[in-house]
């Protein structure tokens, strides 16, 4: 040890620890695909389950993207903090000299970019599967953008109260779903807006609104709930 | 009143303040419930409308007014455990929780047979009633977190955290419901006409039912809390006590 | 510098300990002892701020803790039952990710480190194709890497053979020479070259030397 340490700032090391969970993505790359293939796949039975009519499917696509993405974001929280859990670096997180707060909102960004943003990206898709008239993608795309992250903070509390438990799974769910409602709600309202010709610009600020209440709050939940899993 | 309040924080004389209190709540609850019952049913008169349907209000609207105080209450008590780390407040919140529950799946249940002859249908996506349906769904998560976790502690604690965000979250979740169902109402008129409308007749028994129904809730809690106050501080002495006491009591009546 | 002053823990009912008062100063070494399940690990954690399940007052240079977590965290060091070393990344990357949450960055002390441990060559192997005693060491490199001023071992010679414990029993001897602190739970019987105090958790009567 006879070279000079350097000194990082906070958001060096919160840099570092954005590294650290995309170069897990990269290693374990199932925790990105899986829920993908379960919003391909579950999207897709509503056809085979209602019926292929295209009238109909416009009609249903938007509540059933919204509903599919919201599932497979609560699916995907399981590697958010599991391994963590399981090795003990749960423990060394929490006992960082970095302010809580930030490293959770990092883990829970860079989360979301290797599971909430592929979800966004491949809605389109199956909003064409799904004939969703065309001036539906922008505002289905827009609301995605806003309301994934929202979702992925939400069900990190879940994730983070439900950790230590050894079936949390099913748990998780009950917990997380019935406090997602506001999200789905508004992110159909966008699309069915957009679909009538009316202004969803508002909407969009809505979900926007929550989005941030939900980072400003959501964090010291999180942490509150992750002090209690490790004990 | 900071220290009837603070004694009050004391399981023990949460314990001793409740047996005193309890028969004169088991009497006022009863009476209320007997002039409330009788009255409304027996000698208010029927509505011009409904008919007699319309006496299914006097359980369903306080039962909602219930429910949904109920976990105001219990997330105070959340707050008061997570900041002051009060167990008399948590064995409270473990109290509430599936007695609000309970309230809500009344609500729920009153409200699809008063509807069923008013509306011709037991199930509408009112706003209202969708709001109480993710009202219950919130209290059975909170009950099902709590016992997820072995450990009384952390159960106890994780329960907190989830009823505060909880409070946060009801009153978006209620703002986005009645948004949305602005947008998806159905065409039909689901709301009672206005208050003034009704006779005192109406409105009396519903006040004396009222009372009696947040009386229950009450019994429900206080002696729910009683009982997890006996299990979580059967190794003090005092409870040693009392158990003896009252097997003395007992051996001496058989 | 680190003190604890009449710290009571119940646990299941049980007290683990009670009117537990110690402190330590730079350059001492504190073994915790007692028998399974008399609150080893569960003091370690308290003192951590990893539990908060107590009453009693732990103060970092004359400051409780609660108040100064993250300058705290700064200068401690924590080796628990788990390894907290992640399977899928390799000893550097995890080694890395340590460092930058203790905020610095240091490679050649990481590379140093490893090599010191008999892991050289292995820096850019993912953890879960190493055998459980290469695991362990780089969850112990993370122990020459850290600039802590206060470590809390939980039973830090798990898995190790007996060079792995004679280095770690020198690198604990350094450490108190250096002015640093130590805290740790043991069943083996230390060597080490400079004095050790003992708490015994079984007679609960606090410090005896």
């Amino acid at each position: 040890m006879n070279s000079q340490p350097k000194l990082l700032t906070t958001s060096g090391a919160l840099g570092a620890g954005l590294r650290r969970e995309l170069q897990l993505a990269v290693r374990s790359p199932g925790n990105t695909i899986n829920p993908l293939m379960f919003f391909i796949i579950s999207v897709s039975l509503f056809p085979l389950g209602g019926g292929s009519d295209s009238v109909y499917l416009s009609s249903i696509a938007p509540g059933v993207i919204w509903v599919t993405a919201l599932l497979a974001v609560m699916l995907s929280m399981e590697s958010l903090f599991r391994s963590d859990y399981e090795d003990g670096s749960l423990e060394q997180l929490l006992l960082s000299p970095q302010p809580l707060y930030f490293q959770l909102l990092m883990k829970v960004f860079s989360h979301w970019l290797v599971t909430g943003l592929p979800l966004v990206l491949l809605a389109p898709l199956l909003g064409l599967m799904l004939s969703l008239p065309v001036q539906g993608y922008l505002p289905l795309v827009c609301g995605l953008l806003l309301g994934t992250p929202t979702l992925s903070l939400i069900g990190a509390i879940g994730m983070a109260l439900t950790v230590g438990l050894s079936r949390g799974g099913v748990l998780l769910a009950v917990l997380v779903l019935p406090l997602s409602i506001p999200v789905l709600v508004f992110g159909t309202g966008v699309v069915d807006a957009a679909l009538t010709g009316q202004n969803f610009a508002g909407l969009l600020a809505l979900l926007g609104a929550i989005l941030a209440l939900a980072l400003s709050l959501a964090p010291l939940a999180i942490g509150a709930a992750l002090r209690i899993s490790v004990n | 009143m900071w220290q009837w309040f603070y004694k009050l924080g004391s399981p023990r004389h949460f314990y001793d303040m409740t047996t005193a209190f309890l028969p004169w709540l088991y009497g006022i609850t009863f009476f209320l419930l007997i002039v409330g019952l009788v009255w409304g049913l027996g000698f208010a008169p029927p509505d011009y409308q409904m008919g007699d349907n319309y006496r299914i209000v006097y359980i369903h609207v306080p039962s909602a007014s219930i429910a949904l105080g109920g976990y105001a209450m219990m997330a105070c008590m959340a707050a008061m455990h997570m900041i002051w780390k009060i167990k008399m407040a948590d064995i409270v919140a473990k109290a509430i929780a599936p007695v609000g529950g309970m309230f809500c799946a009344l609500c729920l249940f009153s409200g699809s047979f008063w509807g069923k002859p008013t509306w011709g249908t037991y199930w509408v996506w009112d706003a209202r009633i969708t709001s109480t349906l993710i009202l219950l769904f919130v209290y059975v998560g909170v009950a099902a977190l709590r016992n997820a976790f072995d450990s009384e502690n952390a159960g106890s604690k994780a329960a907190s955290v989830l009823t505060i965000v909880g409070i946060v979250n009801l009153p978006i979740i209620h703002y986005s419901v009645n948004w949305w169902n602005t947008l998806h109402q159905v065409g039909s008129d689901l709301s009672l006409q206005a208050e003034g409308a009704n006779p005192p007749e109406i409105w009396i028994p519903a006040f004396f039912m009222g009372f009696a129904l947040l009386g229950i809730f009450l019994l429900a809690i206080i002696l729910r809390s009683r009982n997890e106050i006996l299990v979580r501080e059967r190794r003090t002495q005092w409870v040693q006590d009392l158990l003896d006491h009252d097997l003395q009591e007992g051996l001496q009546r058989a | 510098m680190f003190a604890a002053t009449n710290l009571y823990c119940e646990r299941d009912e049980r007290v683990l300990f009670s009117h537990l008062d110690f402190s330590i100063s730079a350059g001492e070494v504190l073994q915790v002892q007692g028998a399974n399940g008399s609150g080893k690990t569960t003091l370690l954690r308290i003192l951590c701020g990893l539990n908060p399940d107590y009453s009693g007052d732990i103060t970092w240079q004359g400051q409780a803790v609660q108040d100064i977590r993250e300058t705290f965290n700064g200068e401690l060091f924590y080796l628990g039952h788990s390894p907290a070393i992640n399977k899928a990344l390799t000893p550097l990357q995890n080694l890395r990710w340590y460092c930058a949450s203790r905020g610095f960055s240091d490679d050649a002390a990481i590379f140093t480190g490893l090599a010191e441990l008999g892991l050289a060559g292995y820096e850019n192997i993912p953890c879960h194709q190493m055998s459980a005693g290469q695991q362990r060491r780089v969850s112990l490199a993370r122990l020459l890497v850290s600039q802590a001023t206060l470590w809390i071992l939980d039973e830090p010679f798990t898995a190790l053979d007996k060079r792995g414990v004679a280095e770690l029993e020198a690198r604990i001897a350094a450490k108190a020479a250096e002015g640093g602190a130590v805290i740790l739970t043991t069943h083996h019987t230390l060597q080490l070259s400079c004095p050790v105090r003992v708490i015994n958790l079984d007679v609960l009567t606090g410090v005896s030397n």
